[in-house]
């Protein structure tokens, strides 16, 4: 037993899940690579974050209409000991971007996620087919003004161009049909819940509204229904290849954005065929891609050669500060702060979702990120700062080069250029050796600490995952 | 060129997100084929502000009725291009590079920031209220700075001690200091910083001193123009604002969401150049106010879908008022697979605004030459 090098379990952590703290790293790479993977292809190994805990601290979250829902997420996606369950969620809120702010149900909203988070890890007609009945995805695409003889082509034209086969692989006409295929696809009315608004809203059929005339789709010929499209959608290579580079986008390096997908090829066309056979062969099956990506060379070699979205910075400083391991206040802000660095949960800009890689960065943006990783770490109690005291006390002093490096390693930020860490350490030089001796002594050390990771995490490396 | 307040010519984007419907903004009102394509989503007669017998302003436009009666509002009528993409993304992509065949990453604001500083000594000379910078500012070498809230832009800003924020500010700044031989994304990241630390002082000391008697609405639109306004009186060299109002995807819904939107613009803009005027700083302002397509002729019963043809507004001291290019033509006969067929070229009103206002060579820009309008006087 080999066990798996610590900066290859810190960059699987990092992609597949939202980063590890130290103590995790260090578990984890008493294990085997592979199964490291299977573990977090196999969520249900591990037990489900408890809501109830959250809810009896954060009791706004008992109100179905309440915006919290992206603040509870965030504190999932620090806690999860599932992490790539969430992480999927995420993925899928990507591909299928739907916007609170369009609808007057938030409790709909909250379902959607919900429903992401079931089908992480589904197949891909299990998760279109849910999405098809999502009732927020419904009202959000204005498929319940999709009706028999007077069709909304909302729904139909996003499907094909945004959720599943791309531009440039169906016609006008294909739009047409599937929007026609998706008639009498519906909502109920929420009920209302007192004392605090309504029940979320259930998908509703419709066969009176429904046109159940013959349509060619994709060059197939029939009196289809909507999951008849989303069958003949699934077998399609356009469908295997837009999903993975999706895929390869989220997960392993910064593709263009998506509109140049049709005229530009993908950075590594190897690494999407490995990724288009897994889907095909498997019949779209998630957990299968998800296995021959992250036990890929090409996954292996892709360290920091993504930016890391408003939610992954978000989250992973706030395990690197050990924060919100309990439902304390402050939740709120999280959410505030992965929508003023460009990304708010529930709230893409536009049903074409969030623009990626270096898109996420401009000086606005920027100013958030620094601003947000440096409050963060401002605290000399926060587990980021007291476990480097102990660390660096053991040996009586620490130099400013130890001051550096374990910094560095705390923050998972091992990209550093030799500039940066030159400068850091010449910051760290005019007040000379790290002493332990005193409580004074101990406390200034410990503000020296925070100051250090405060200037990493603000650093250019740490924008990387 | 000059203005006669001396300060050189600003231009102001307002971006319309979703796709106005031109149709229900302008509304052709004495056609009797609009009641007839508009069965649901329709203006009545009764309430539509008159321009002329045929056309005639949404109700909820009155603020910006009272600038068109003065002479200061230029509609653009049937603005768009040849086959008009559909695609919200698509489209905005468009207008933001000039390119209609082909994905291109720069867009036309960029290009413009990069003639007006081509060495990017000020990270102010283009600045987008919002968050994340849109497409149309992008452009290799041309900085731009995007603001979320004016009130907290700047670095560091939550460490308290004085001397500690000083020395960290400090080593930021080597650490973003643009380095050779790392990736572009990095020397990207590198650049941005060092634009931020600079930006962030001389707008904090810039717009410190502002006040206004206009009591501007609390909606975003309105929020948006504010700042604007407060950068603009700062006098920071800014040459481009941007500003974003979403929303105007009205698949659904349409008959009570089009008009408050189109209440809180007109409403907007008019405080907005009220604003300007009480300062002095009118003269030298044009605004653009543009959407990605118009929407479908026929309404859907609740709505109306993704069209092609639309319309777009030139506002400001300096704009020969009035109307500008031809309505699309409503005959069924005329109409691009059942949308407005557009009558006139956006590269032309994106040529018009660079060359006449801005004093910018436009063709490598909106990459050729198209028609432009009258749209602007000299002084």
């Amino acid at each position: 037993m080999s066990g798996t090098d610590r900066e290859l379990v810190a960059h699987l952590m990092r992609r597949a899940g939202f980063g590890a703290t130290q103590d995790e790293i260090d578990a984890l790479a008493q294990r085997e690579y592979e199964d490291i993977v299977e573990d977090l292809l196999n969520p249900e190994r591990f037990t489900a974050p408890e809501e109830d805990v959250a809810r009896r601290y954060w009791i706004a979250l008992n109100n179905p209409d309440g915006p919290n829902y992206p603040a509870y997420w965030i504190y999932r996606m620090v806690n999860t000991k599932r992490p790539t369950e969430e992480k999927m969620a995420l993925f899928w809120h990507h591909l299928f971007p739907t916007s609170a702010g369009k609808s007057s149900d938030p409790p709909s909203s909250n379902v959607q996620i919900e429903t992401f988070r079931r089908n992480a890890l589904a197949d891909f007609e299990t998760i279109l087919k849910d999405l098809a009945r999502d009732p927020a995805m419904i009202y959000f695409l204005d498929n319940s003004d999709n009706h028999n003889g007077e069709p909304n082509e909302n729904w139909g034209r996003e499907l094909l161009e945004l959720f599943s086969m791309g531009v440039g692989n169906y016609t006008e006409s294909d739009i047409k049909n599937a929007a026609r295929a998706f008639t009498g696809w519906t909502f109920t009315q929420p009920i209302p819940l007192d004392p605090y608004a309504r029940y979320p809203s259930e998908f509703l059929y419709l066969a009176d509204d429904h046109d159940d005339e013959e349509k060619t789709f994709l060059g197939e010929t029939g009196s289809f229904n909507g999951d008849d499209i989303i069958a003949i959608i699934v077998k399609q290579t356009a469908t295997a290849k837009f999903l993975s580079r999706h895929l390869y986008n989220f997960f392993v390096a910064d593709e263009p954005q998506v509109p140049a997908w049709d005229n530009v090829p993908p950075l590594d066309q190897d690494a999407i065929d490995t990724l288009v056979k897994a889907y095909m062969e498997s019949k779209g099956e998630i957990t299968v891609m998800l296995r021959a990506l992250f036990n890929s060379e090409f996954f292996k070699n892709a360290r920091f050669k993504k930016v890391k979205s408003p939610t992954e910075l978000v989250v992973g400083t706030v395990k690197i500060a050990g924060g919100m391991k309990f439902p304390e206040p402050g939740h709120t802000g999280m959410a505030a702060a992965t929508a003023a660095m460009g990304q708010g949960l529930q709230l893409p800009p536009t049903v074409e979702g969030w623009h990626t890689g270096k898109e996420w960065i401009d000086g606005g943006t920027l100013t958030e990120r620094v601003n947000f990783a440096v409050n963060q770490l401002s605290d000399t109690s926060a587990d980021s700062t007291r476990k480097l005291v102990e660390s660096l006390s053991a040996g009586g002093t620490a130099s400013p080069t130890q001051l550096v490096e374990a910094c560095v390693a705390a923050t998972g930020c091992t990209n550093v250029t030799d500039e940066t860490r030159s400068a850091l350490i010449e910051s760290a030089t005019p007040e000379g050796d790290l002493s332990f001796d005193t409580e004074a002594a101990t406390e200034s050390s410990a503000a020296r600490i925070a100051s250090m990771l405060q200037s990493i995490v603000s650093s250019i490396e740490y924008q990387f995952a | 060129m000059v203005t006669t307040n001396g300060k050189a010519p600003t231009l102001v984007v307002v971006q319309l997100a979703g796709g106005n419907d031109f149709m229900n903004t302008v509304i052709p009102y004495s056609n009797g084929l609009y009641y007839d394509y508009r069965p649901t989503v329709r203006i009545a007669e009764e309430t539509i502000l008159p321009i002329n017998d045929e056309l005639g302003f949404n109700p909820n436009f009155g603020a910006l009725k009272e600038m068109y009666d003065a002479g200061n509002m230029a509609i653009i009528q049937g603005v768009g291009y040849e086959n008009s993409s559909r695609s919200h993304f698509r489209g905005m992509d468009i207008w933001h590079t000039c390119e209609p065949n082909e994905v291109a990453t720069e867009g036309w604001v960029g290009k413009t920031i990069r003639e007006l500083d081509p060495s990017g000594d000020n990270s102010l000379t283009a600045i987008n209220f919002g968050r994340g910078l849109p497409r149309s500012m992008v452009a290799n070498g041309a900085t731009a700075t995007s603001i979320g809230d004016l009130d907290t832009y700047g670095l560091m800003t939550g460490v308290q001690a004085e001397q500690q924020r000083t020395q960290a500010l400090d080593l930021f700044q080597r650490i973003y200091t643009p380095a050779i031989g790392t990736g572009p994304v990095q020397q990207y990241l590198a650049q941005t910083g060092v634009d931020v630390l600079r930006g962030a002082e001389i707008l904090k000391k810039g717009i410190a001193p502002y006040s206004s008697d206009v009591e501007y609405a609390d909606n975003p639109i309105a929020q948006s123009l504010r700042d604007v306004s407060r950068v603009h009186i700062a006098d920071v060299g800014t040459r481009i604002f941007y500003a974003h109002h979403g929303g105007y995807d009205t698949h659904a819904n349409e008959v009570p969401t089009h008009p408050k939107l189109l209440g809180d613009l007109s409403g907007a803009i008019n405080d907005f150049f009220q604003d300007l005027r009480d300062h002095n700083a009118s003269e030298n302002v044009v605004m653009l106010v543009f959407t990605e397509f118009g929407r479908r002729v026929q309404d859907n019963h609740s709505g109306t879908d993704h069209g092609a043809g639309g319309g777009a507004f030139v506002i400001g001291d300096r704009v020969n008022g009035g109307l500008h290019g031809a309505y699309p033509s409503l005959n069924l006969k005329d109409l691009e697979f059942g949308d407005l067929r557009h009558t006139y070229d956006f590269r032309g009103l994106y040529a018009t605004l660079l060359e006449q206002w801005m004093g910018v060579d436009a063709s490598p820009i909106v990459g050729g030459t198209y028609e432009q309008l009258p749209l602007l006087s000299r002084a």
